[in-house]
């Protein structure tokens, strides 16, 4: 006992803490009943989940707790924060704001008279705009080109972008695991059709396929341009699942061949049970993994579509189209002189790739037995 | 080997001509709103009649939108494409090969030096993070290289913009050649010097694009490296901790990266569609963008097979080089 104890402490330092608080007294031990036993190991003994043993291991990162929080922030950003906007300031993302402020542009010129003497010229014209205010108390990122409140915008854009990219990663990792799992349980020639298809599927072009595909979307009336986004969602699984797929198929490759399926398959039992019960489980991990950094990939190209603006339409938010003011095909001015307005957006873009990134990678430490630190 | 090669071969016939059935059936469901628009004016103002524009859709086989009609057109699509023939483009008014080969080039020579600036900084420093694990070199690399990742095209393009053309005037904004300077013909260095100022900007836009995933995938490899059995050998033989990394490990690293490395050359003829139309560079990708906004079919359709030429290509080479490079490995199928 004492020394299964010291051995434990050993392992994990952990337990060391509980060890100290109840100590064994040698002689009482023998007159203990079996339960009683029992109780105390449980005391003596914490015995660790492995979901606490892959939490443990999680939170032990750092990177990984930056990620979290971050993903944390944004999510209560994008989904507090319109509520509480609403119901303090009273106005949502297409509210128009028509704040007068005096412009005043001086030009000068040269130029040389008839008499002959050099004349300097000057032109000052005062102009009132009422859009693209800078950052104010009212306003904290100002308004952009439309007069609408930029910072309130962002929460409304971040709604879209996570909305999205969960919905799509979640229907990817349905498809993708179906057609895997099959692929890779049945093998033979059902294997190699489905995975031909995902090889054809993962030559297509991405980028240019979707805005092919909304070209068609566009062209269709009967779909109004607020659920064009929703159709793009399915498209985007549709182009990323092959991904899953592989995965699935891979894992299941391996596992298929271990002595516990071996131990599965004498009991007798049925085929889906066989799938779902004993081979999809052990893919769980490498799932999450995956899906943590799809969803950093999806918001890119979520926010690619809105920046080419074919994503959600105008007068709703996206942090894509956002970054589009600042095109400089359509004039450098914004590019120039208001990075309130393109550049909190691209932030938010970033950090929440990145707390993704963190996190996925986090998760990969953590369910690796390998990893010993 | 050969009998591997070819089953290699095989399956990419298979695989693209799955793509190129998926691509034409996509595209065939765009809209034809090309020509409508262009002869919009011609049919109000009694020069075309209705049936002349349906005809000149069935000339590029647009018109019957049918299932037999799309794979009809299909087949004939597929049996020009054969001989070289993509089609002919309704935007650039030439046929596709022509226009593909006339822009490839610039997108080209971004993109192959953006290839190679990301070489040359990604593998030392993905290594030497490896090598120090868990150091703060090791963490700043990390962080780097998923910040790289993490970046839009298209943001990452502004930033620099504004910080290097508009604030620092350092580089020009957009384009390609100064407008407002002429230039001799013969003065071949100045235009090529004039160019290579504009594509700064973009280059370093590619490459930071693609530097953090190389330096991940080279510090993953190396970490997988070191921690291998030969590795611990040649240690305890005594050799220097130079001599260990430099020839034992990084030569063993170098089997995965030369196969992954090899794969993408393909992929630089493909051009980047974003950051060249933001920076307003005529190579492919900006081209394609244009085209693709406008509803050109033609081009459209033979960009996007191309594309996937590229990609099969690119998997046909790694898988080859997989074979090739490392001695190790054992073709028995």
């Amino acid at each position: 006992m004492t020394d299964n104890n010291i051995n434990l402490t050993n392992q994990h330092d952990l337990n060391s803490e509980v060890n100290n608080k109840t100590p064994v007294v040698q002689g009482e031990m023998a007159r203990l009943e079996e339960e009683e036993l029992a109780v105390q190991t449980a005391k003596n003994f914490r015995s660790i989940s492995p979901a606490r043993m892959v939490a443990k291991r999680f939170f032990r990162s750092r990177l990984s707790i930056v990620g979290l929080c971050i993903i944390l922030f944004v999510f209560l950003f994008s989904f507090l924060g319109p509520v509480i906007v609403d119901a303090t300031w009273g106005y949502g993302q297409t509210e128009v704001f028509k704040i007068p402020r005096q412009s005043q542009l001086l030009t000068k010129a040269n130029f040389e008279g008839a008499d002959g003497r050099k004349y300097v010229y000057y032109d000052r014209s005062i102009s009132t705009v009422t859009t693209k205010a800078p950052p104010s108390a009212d306003h904290w990122l100002g308004t952009d080109t439309n007069g609408l409140d930029i910072f309130v915008r962002l929460m409304y854009g971040g709604r879209i972008s996570l909305t999205i990219s969960f919905l799509t990663i979640f229907l990817e990792m349905i498809l993708g695991t179906i057609l895997g799992g099959i692929a890779g349980y049945y093998g033979g020639w059902v294997d190699q059709l489905i995975m031909r298809i995902v090889d054809i599927f993962a030559c297509l072009p991405g980028m240019p396929i979707l805005l092919i595909l909304s070209a068609v979307l566009t062209s269709i009336e009967e779909i109004p341009a607020e659920h064009r986004i929703y159709y793009m969602m399915g498209f985007l699984t549709l182009i990323s699942w092959t991904g899953t797929a592989r995965l699935v198929r891979g894992q299941l490759l391996s596992l298929r061949e271990q002595e516990f399926m071996l131990a599965a398959e004498t009991t007798g039992i049925k085929t889906s049970r066989k799938i779902f019960k004993h081979l999809i489980p052990n893919t769980v991990p490498q799932l999450i993994v995956s899906a943590s950094l799809g969803l950093g990939q999806i918001i890119l190209y979520e926010s690619t579509l809105s920046y080419l603006g074919i994503g959600v339409p105008f007068p709703n938010a996206a942090w894509g189209s956002m970054i589009a003011l600042a095109d400089p095909s359509k004039g450098q001015e914004i590019l120039a002189y208001y990075p309130n307005m393109w550049l909190p957006a691209g932030i938010l873009i970033v950090m929440t790739v990145l707390a993704f990134s963190f996190v996925g990678d986090g998760l990969r430490d953590a369910f690796d037995p390998r990893q010993k630190k | 080997m050969v009998k591997y090669i070819l089953k290699r071969l095989g399956l990419a016939v298979i695989i693209l001509l799955g793509v190129s059935l998926l691509i034409y059936m996509l595209t065939m469901a765009m809209p034809a709103d090309y020509i409508d628009n262009q002869t919009a004016a011609a049919v109000q103002s009694g020069q075309m009649t209705p049936e002349d524009v349906l005809r000149l859709k069935e000339l590029y086989g647009l018109a019957d939108k049918s299932l037999p009609g799309i794979l009809k057109g299909y087949a004939l699509w597929f049996s020009n494409a054969l001989q070289g023939d993509l089609g002919f483009s309704f935007l650039y008014g030439r046929p596709v090969t022509q226009v593909i080969k006339e822009y490839v080039w610039i997108s080209f020579f971004i993109s192959l030096i953006a290839y190679v600036i990301e070489i040359i900084i990604a593998i030392p420093m993905g290594i030497r993070a490896a090598v120090n694990q868990y150091s703060g070199y090791d963490y700043t690399v990390s962080v780097f290289s998923m910040m790289a990742t993490a970046l839009p095209s298209f943001f990452l393009a502004a930033l620099l913009m504004n910080f290097f053309s508009i604030n620092l005037g350092w580089f020009p904004l957009q384009g390609l050649t100064t407008a407002t300077k002429i230039f001799h013909p013969s003065d071949t260095w100045g235009i090529l010097l004039d160019k290579a100022w504009h594509l700064v900007l973009p280059i370093v836009t590619l490459t930071l694009l693609s530097i953090g995933g190389l330096m991940r995938y080279t510090r993953t490899n190396m970490l997988e490296v070191m921690n291998s059995d030969y590795i611990r050998t040649a240690r305890a033989k005594g050799l220097p901790e130079k001599t260990v990394i430099n020839k034992h490990a990084f030569r063993n690293t170098f089997i995965p990266l030369v196969t992954t490395l090899s794969g993408l050359l393909p992929g630089l003829f493909s051009g980047a569609m974003i950051t060249e139309t933001v920076f307003s560079i005529p190579g492919i990708g900006s081209m394609a963008m244009r085209a693709t906004q406008q509803g050109d079919i033609p081009f459209v359709m033979g960009y996007n097979m191309y594309l996937a030429i590229l990609t099969v290509i690119g998997y046909l080479i790694s898988d080859l080089m997989y074979a090739v490079v490392d001695p190790r490995v054992q073709i028995s199928k």
